[in-house]
């Protein structure tokens, strides 16, 4: 289907291709099986400006639209979802800053990521995860500085990443209200990378708790206002869950290819198994899963960038662009048979690797709260 | 200090087809590509670049009909400074002497010549012979089959080259031209900036008169060599095979070396 990209998105689209085909495709399942981060792989990316996709003009970035970035996450995924998360994970952590940030902070710090640093954002923790507002990491106010003491978990790009945008509590007696946002270094004192977990699937990339042990920071570290915390963390997750929708969209439509191709290939009562109805109607539903995906998907990227209000739809291709990989994935695995469930074949991985967009940046139990609460205020 | 490299617009595809009677390649419908050794060269000279930095410049340079613009277009999207389209209908049917002339009498006009880089050869014509031929024309020294540059220092530099047995270090002044083979690096894809750039990128043009050319050495007229005929190898029959003990075969293999009167 035609979505009648611009001739820059196009472009992006092209060089995320090329790079997953020539650079990711063939060191894919080595990566996966070593659980290793793939530095090399990033410094490709960054070579290739993909960096630049998000950050905007004035800060050696080039500014182009929400749907452009998702083509590079989709294309990425393609390849590898777990070493797509790289990227998609580094705009998820620099987004605050971006909305947020003051000029100096932005001077500061985007032109970094434009050059290929790596960025994170820390909200969860052992206790807090859907309930988000549950957090316990606490940020004392000392003067001119804060004092933020407590444990992030299941942090992306945790160790690997140069800048931080984290949430800790200045005023616990307030709930959310007391959350406030601070961007941090690594390689700050009292910064300190814990667990680095052992995942079923995206398994090159990193996960890892971030330790603050009395580390301090000046004010100046501080996001938006004092208190402003959640808020800025539910307008950040309102766009950039769209690029766990495209990175759903990838390891489907990488599933759904794989799934054809092979079932051309294969030959079972001497004829290629495609030919057979049963494969032919599961692969069919296949591809009306995946491109009704993408359509919703752009369509709420294009609806983010002309300033609607897009907590529901973007919710909505969260969780139906991921349903749809876990499906399609699953689906995939069963036109394989028995070849599918083995290693030496993409498919299993990408099984594994789907999941993981079902739960994180708000399960897809949470996304149908924010779309129920939206319809139900809104319909009569 | 320019940086010139070399590149040629090739047909995508190992089975090339050829027009026999006029003993030329067919091009239509084959799609184009820039000739991958070429690729190695681009990446070296914008390597080369990004270390001595300053004001060199890297520029791309290709002869060839209006359409080789589209190679240089591929390479200014990996980040070439500049491209050169030598085109005039007066070049066609140039071999490999002609095409060397000519591309020399372009980087003259060009100026400011450090090093001159192609890839050791074209995967059409497979000859080797227009990097050699370059250098030959300007009297600079040549550094064939390049798998390493260890450094460039004070005008000087010094390469590795590989050979059949291993490799040569070779030291030499600049200007100097260098053949380069896929074990030099891994060539850099497109970045999106560069495929901007690229997408604007019109070439500088010049014709034989633009660079003086003389014009018995160009073209048809400048060709020594001509393509007397063209044709596909035979394909290898199968021959016999014959399956046994040592003794038995030999003797198998004595009997039909004397039924071919060979011994």
């Amino acid at each position: 289907m035609n979505y009648f990209l611009t001739e820059e998105e196009q472009m992006v689209r092209e060089i995320a291709r090329k790079i997953a085909e020539e650079k990711i495709i063939p060191v894919r399942q080595k990566y996966d099986e070593e659980g290793k981060f793939p530095h090399d792989i990033v410094e490709v990316m960054a070579q290739s400006d993909l960096f630049r996709v998000f950050i905007p003009e004035e800060y050696d970035g080039m500014g182009l639209s929400t749907l452009a970035m998702l083509l590079a996450v989709e294309e990425l995924s393609y390849g590898c979802a777990g070493m797509a998360l790289a990227y998609a994970g580094t705009a998820l952590g620099i987004t605050p800053v971006i909305l947020f940030g003051s000029e100096e902070q932005k001077k500061k710090y985007l032109p970094k990521i434009a050059n290929g640093s790596l960025a994170a954002f820390g909200l969860t923790e052992s206790e807090a995860g859907s309930d988000a507002g549950n957090i316990k990491t606490r940020a004392e106010k000392d003067g001119d500085y804060y004092i933020i003491n407590g444990t992030k978990q299941f942090i992306t790009n945790g160790g690997v990443a140069d800048i931080y945008v984290i949430i800790a509590l200045t005023d616990p007696s307030r709930g959310t209200r007391g959350a406030t946002a601070f961007i941090l270094e690594k390689g700050m004192e009292g910064f300190e990378f814990g667990k680095k977990e052992d995942k079923m699937g995206i398994r090159a990339s990193i996960t890892s708790e971030l330790v603050f042990r009395d580390l301090k920071v000046h004010k100046s570290q501080i996001l938006g206002r004092e208190g402003g915390g959640f808020l800025m963390t539910m307008k950040t997750f309102d766009r950039t869950r769209l690029g766990v929708a495209a990175q759903a969209l990838g390891i489907a439509q990488a599933a759904l290819d794989a799934a054809v191709s092979y079932a051309k290939k294969r030959h079972q009562f001497g004829k290629p198994v495609a030919s057979f109805e049963g494969l032919q109607y599961i692969m069919a539903d296949m591809a009306i899963k995946v491109e009704s995906a993408r359509a919703l998907t752009y369509m709420a990227a294009r609806n983010v960038d002309a300033g609607e209000k897009v907590a529901d739809i973007t919710a909505m291709a969260k969780a139906y662009a991921s349903d749809v990989a876990m499906q399609v994935t699953t689906d995939a695995v069963q036109v394989f048979g028995g070849y599918g469930y083995m290693k030496e074949y993409p498919v299993e991985k990408m099984m594994r690797d789907a999941k993981i967009t079902q739960i994180y940046e708000g399960t897809n139990q949470i996304m149908r709260n924010i779309i129920a609460s939206q319809i139900i205020k809104r319909i009569k | 200090m320019n940086i010139f490299v070399c590149i040629k617009q090739v047909p995508n595809t190992t089975e090339v087809k050829w027009d026999l009677e006029k003993g030329t390649l067919i091009r239509e419908g084959v799609e184009s590509i820039v000739n991958p050794f070429d690729l190695y060269a681009v990446e070296e000279g914008l390597k080369i670049k990004e270390k001595i930095g300053g004001d060199t410049k890297v520029i791309a340079i290709t002869m060839g009909p209006p359409q080789a613009k589209e190679a240089l277009r591929d390479v200014i999207a990996m980040g070439a400074d500049e491209g050169i389209l030598v085109s005039d209908r007066a070049f066609a049917g140039a071999d490999t002497l002609a095409t060397s002339y000519s591309l020399y009498k372009a980087i003259e006009k060009m100026g400011d010549i450090g090093i001159i880089l192609a890839g050791k050869q074209a995967i059409d014509g497979d000859t080797g012979q227009v990097g050699p031929g370059i250098a030959s024309w300007f009297g600079y020294p040549q550094i064939t089959y390049v798998k390493k540059i260890v450094e460039i220092k004070d005008n000087k530099m010094v390469a590795e080259r590989l050979t059949d047995y291993g490799y040569d270090i070779v030291e030499s002044e600049l200007p100097v031209v260098l053949t380069v083979v896929k074990e030099i690096n891994e060539p850099r894809l497109p970045s999106l900036r560069g495929k901007m750039k690229a997408k604007k990128f019109e070439p500088t043009v010049f014709t034989a008169n633009d660079i003086n050319a003389d014009e018995n050495r160009i073209g048809l007229q400048g060709s020594p060599t001509q393509v007397k005929k063209v044709f596909s190898p035979p394909k290898k029959e199968g021959g016999e095979k014959f399956e046994g003990e040592a003794e038995e075969l030999s003797e198998i293999l004595f009997g039909k070396l004397k039924e071919l009167k060979i011994v």
